[in-house]
């Protein structure tokens, strides 16, 4: 393992929250960028569509972000935390399997500024967020 | 794997997606296992007048060993159930109905056919009822399935046209098979004794069929403008709010004689309030409860209806859906709005189905 590679991470903090959306916080930017997990996009199946915020709404935590739809369902995304959506992955729009792909890299869904970083610790780890859906 | 009327059952086998499930359905051939459903035997002398006072089908003229698309109706002229009924004669009919009315099909039956035999219509002959229990249904479905099964059996398919049905010898099994489906693809179902279900299963699941689940054939009845009972059909719809006036046979229209017929033939007279048309929404799929209302910079915003289905149609690229909208605003072409997460989207009516059936009518 090399020692720089822990020390970019350290800058990173990955939390989840039970409607299985997952946020990399960037402290240095004071960005998140948003997804939905990969046991989401497993439980949904086939991502055919995704309905995405305005960039530049201001979101509060729990606010209704927009939508994933598979064929047989939608589901709602919540926004995890508070704050300004600066980007949307627009390449969604043309292409929604990124999220059965790599829905916590490529098929990123926003990235929002956050108002009040503090939301971070709230959120689950990993362990928690596990726990949640395995019994 | 998902609960459905009692039954545990999948929505995708395998690592097959739903969305390659359909498209291998519409371009090849899938099995799917119905056997949920519930299969029943109609026999006796009166057989036909006891099924033509439950329904408002014409049985007496249709042929033996064909099949159609029919309702049982309640006194107010509400769908109980939708239903394939096949003739074998005069006297034998064999009747499927949806997993989920069973209970309220099965006491329907048993209710009616009690009135029927104690009456003095019955007295000619009684009818029995028998639920084919544990017995097997399979829906072979798309565009090569014909070809797979001809090569298990030596009976000649292409005698076999959309909506008969025949005993086929199918390796050693003898089988009824009905051609037709709910895919809008040509196919088969074939109905299978209790102790043979597992070995025809693995029959006809060899390459390059396919096994597909719950998903798929949902979105495959709907690209085919096919109700689901329970979404699209209830007890308070009628057939011709449904769209369905034409299973309703051209005599009966004129003499009646079936339960429900005073709404249903008021209704075809003087039209439905509401009825079932087909909708391509814009951006956005629309499910379920979307409520339809009036078009963008209309005046007023007023409600004109309710989604019943809808998806976003994996063979043609566009958000389909069902739904029941007020009569004037039901012709083709007409622009209305879908509410979809408390946004207003624009929506068209379009003649269903959306998808144009291949059906072997040879």
């Amino acid at each position: 393992m090399r020692t720089g590679a822990v020390f970019t991470r350290l800058a990173h903090t990955k939390r989840y929250t039970a409607e299985h959306e997952v946020v990399n916080f960037d402290d240095e930017t004071g960005v998140g960028i948003v997804s939905i997990t990969d046991h989401a996009q497993s439980v949904l199946g086939d991502v055919v569509f995704v309905e995405l915020p305005q960039v530049g709404t201001e979101v509060s935590q729990g606010d209704q972000l927009g939508a994933v739809e598979s064929v047989k369902a939608a589901s709602d995304i919540y926004a995890p935390v508070s704050g300004k959506v600066e980007e949307i992955n627009e390449t969604l729009a043309g292409e929604p399997g990124l999220l059965n792909k790599s829905p916590e890299d490529k098929g990123w869904l926003c990235k929002i500024k956050l108002s009040d970083p503090s939301e971070m610790d709230k959120l689950m780890t990993f362990e928690e967020y596990k726990s949640t859906y395995e019994e | 794997m998902v609960p459905f009327a009692g039954y545990s059952m999948p929505l995708s086998y395998g690592d097959v997606g739903q969305v390659a499930s359909h498209h291998y359905v519409r371009t090849k051939v899938g099995l799917f296992d119905v056997g949920h459903m519930v299969q029943s035997n109609f026999r006796g002398k009166t057989a036909t007048e006891f099924l033509e006072w439950l329904t408002p089908s014409s049985l007496s003229s249709l042929k033996p060993y064909s099949s159609t698309l029919s309702v049982l109706l309640n006194d107010k002229g509400g769908i109980i159930d939708d239903t394939i009924i096949t003739k074998h004669a005069q006297d034998a009919f064999y009747v499927v109905t949806n997993a989920g009315r069973r209970d309220e099909d099965l006491s329907w039956f048993a209710q009616k056919l009690e009135e029927w035999n104690s009456g003095d219509r019955g007295k000619d002959g009684p009818v029995e009822h028998e639920v084919l229990e544990g017995w097997g249904l399979l829906a072979l479905q798309g565009p090569e399935a014909a070809s797979y099964l001809q090569g298990l059996t030596s009976f000649d398919l292409r005698q076999l046209t959309f909506g008969t049905s025949a005993f086929v010898p199918i390796e050693g099994f003898n089988l009824h098979v009905a051609r037709g489906g709910y895919t809008g693809e040509d196919g088969f179902e074939i109905s299978v004794p209790p102790s043979q279900t597992v070995e025809v299963a693995q029959l006809l699941s060899r390459p390059p069929v396919q096994l597909a689940g719950l998903g798929a054939r949902d979105s495959l009845r709907l690209e085919a403008g096919m109700c689901l009972y329970g979404n699209d059909l209830d007890e308070t719809t009628t057939p011709v709010e449904a769209g369905l006036s034409w299973v309703i046979g051209k005599e009966r229209k004129e003499n009646g004689g079936f339960i429900g017929a005073e709404i249903v033939l008021k209704q075809l007279k003087e039209g439905p309030s509401r009825r079932r048309v087909g909708l391509i929404v814009e951006g956005v799929p629309a499910r379920q409860g979307a409520k339809i209302y009036t078009p963008l910079g209309h005046e007023e915003q007023q409600q004109l209806g309710v989604v019943t289905s809808g998806i976003p149609s994996p063979t043609l690229g566009k958000n389909i859906a069902m739904g029941y909208i007020q009569s004037g605003w039901h012709k083709k072409g007409t622009e209305v709005a879908v509410e979809v997460r408390k946004q207003l989207r624009k929506a068209v009516l379009t003649p269903m189905p959306f998808y144009k059936p291949n059906y072997w009518r040879g």
